[in-house]
């Protein structure tokens, strides 16, 4: 049989995904022990013992400072981040991309101009954002709307606007104004595309969400991270990567359960 | 050609030109009222072309347009209905909804949906439409989990709830199976009759042309010139009436159809 053609039953794909993480996990372990054995001190490769013990502290012991449990502040803190960032980055989306996809005046007018910020590397523009707007919050949600925005405007202004012609001209025929057709046609078959575009965009948006943590601010996951780092405490990395990585699959799939539950005439709906 | 029934549509002199290249030239077409016109002819003698036109897609570079006797404006407008091959109703619309969105568009122009009475009251009337065609037990499917044939379905009663002047149909059974074709035709041929309509179908297939339309226009190039074969556009070549429009039966009654497509 050629490989192309070689499906896993749902029992073999689930082993067969496994292993490799399994395996990870397993090659971690064996040379962490080792490490251990050879030097119980050691801060490079924590064992799940020091990793349970220094999460704990963070989880359950308040700060002394702030009063917080600091685990969960610095949760808090990124998910605010990331959800006012990337929500404001899909509301320009939405609104600018289905204006550029199916007006054709906004799209001579806008166009060149999203294209043009579109290139501009995000993290360029940080220091930028740090000046006008200052170290606080308001700088790390705008580099996270600014990141992602461009890519999601024009990949819903691309999808608006190659909608078959067909289905334009029905709607005329049936009496829709521009307006009813964004509203009816436009809008509601660009909604499956734009939690598409959020699914894709939930990576660059970290990457932006813990750059702007690491050069300044004073919680969240990245700023925890950056900070542990000056101790060599990995047995906090680990643990905080581990969570960033839950947190994004999490959103990842619950993004993907809204679109099919919402929308189910986009995914192949059948009787 | 008949002289029962008044010009619908009526096409003077028209040409269609792209840049160098003569697509039509010196069209003459009176279109009567209750009409079954077929348009056929090779690939690239501008069938297409010319149901845009009157479709209002695009304008034509030199001659006019009328309808009712009034020229025709470049933008579409719901009194010419049209049924595409493919890609004619809504995937994110229900059949009812697919249908109910014609009558919404006229009556909330700001909200662009009805709703209570008038959303039952519109949704009553686009049901009627459907048992007409005979989708009024899928009402609340989504298209992509009906077959081809319901969807053209779909896409007539879609069209006639605007009760247009004019339904262009573009090759509307190209894609479907034979015997789900014959169906079609009974149909077409049903509702024709029963809404007196008028219909422009541009088709590949020369048997369907014949069998439906009550004249049968073929388009073609009467002049080639082998060194700028764009140069010379297409025009009537044959103009063939075929049968009178039908006689309007006093009491229409839309007979119950076959579902199941």
């Amino acid at each position: 049989m050629r490989w192309i053609n070689w499906h896993f039953s749902k029992r073999d794909r689930l082993i067969a995904g496994g292993a490799p993480i399994l395996l990870l996990l397993v090659i971690y372990l064996i040379t962490a022990t080792a490490r251990h054995s050879a030097n119980p001190s050691d801060k490079i490769l924590p064992l799940p013992s020091g990793m349970a013990k220094a999460m704990t502290a963070l989880l359950t012991t308040p700060d002394p400072l702030t009063g917080n449990l600091v685990f969960w502040a610095d949760t808090l803190a990124s998910l605010q981040r990331l959800g006012l960032g990337l929500g404001i980055a899909t509301l320009f989306a939405l609104v600018l991309g289905l204006l550029l996809g199916s007006l054709p005046p906004v799209r001579a007018t806008l166009s060149p101009l999203v294209t043009g910020i579109a290139v501009i590397p995000p993290i360029a523009l940080l220091p930028i954002l740090f000046i006008a707007l200052g170290l606080g919050e308001t700088s790390k949600v705008v580099l996270i709307a600014i990141g992602v925005a461009p890519v999601m405007i024009r990949d819903i202004a691309a999808h608006v606007g190659s909608l078959p012609r067909e289905q334009i001209i029905k709607a005329e025929t049936l009496g829709a104004n521009s307006w009813q057709i964004i509203a009816r046609v436009a809008l509601p078959q660009a909604m499956p595309r734009l939690i598409q575009a959020i699914r894709l965009a939930l990576g660059p948006a970290w990457v932006f969400l813990i750059s702007a943590e690491a050069v300044a601010s004073d919680i969240g996951l990245g700023y925890r991270i950056f900070l542990v780092r000056r101790y060599l405490a990995m047995d906090v990395i680990i643990p905080y990567v581990a969570w960033i990585a839950l947190l994004a699959i999490l959103l990842d799939v619950s993004l993907a359960a809204l679109s099919r539950r919402a929308f189910p005439w986009a995914h192949g709906a059948t009787r | 050609m008949s002289d029962l029934g008044s010009p619908v549509l009526s096409l003077r002199n028209v040409w269609i030109e792209y840049g160098d290249k003569v697509v039509l030239e010196k069209v003459n077409l009176e279109v009567t009222e209750g009409a079954f016109l077929s348009i056929i002819g090779p690939s690239g003698a501008g069938k297409s072309s010319l149901l845009r036109l009157i479709l209002g897609q695009e304008a034509p570079t030199r001659g006019t347009v009328l309808l009712d006797g009034a020229p025709l404006k470049a933008e579409c407008g719901p009194d010419r209905g049209v049924v595409f091959q493919r890609y004619s109703v809504f995937p994110h619309m229900t059949v009812l909804g697919n249908v109910t969105f014609g009558l919404e568009c006229p009556a909330a122009p700001i909200a662009a949906r009805l709703f209570g009475t008038a959303r039952r009251k519109a949704e009553a009337q686009a049901t009627e439409m459907l048992e007409a065609v005979g989708l009024a037990d899928s009402l609340h499917l989504y298209p992509a989990q009906m077959s081809g044939g319901m969807q053209q379905r779909l896409a007539i009663a879609q069209a006639l709830i605007k009760r247009p002047r004019i339904l262009l149909l573009d090759e509307p059974f190209g894609a479907l199976d034979p015997g789900i074709r014959a169906d079609m035709h009974g149909l077409i041929t049903r509702l024709w009759r029963d809404y007196a309509l008028t219909v422009v179908m541009v088709t590949h297939d020369i048997k369907e042309a014949f069998t439906l339309g009550t004249r049968v226009l073929a388009l073609d190039k009467r002049r080639h010139d082998p060194h700028a074969p764009h140069r010379y556009g297409a025009t009537a070549v044959y103009d063939l009436p075929l049968r009178g429009p039908p006689v309007p039966e006093s009491a229409p009654v839309p007979e119950p159809v076959a579902a199941t497509t």
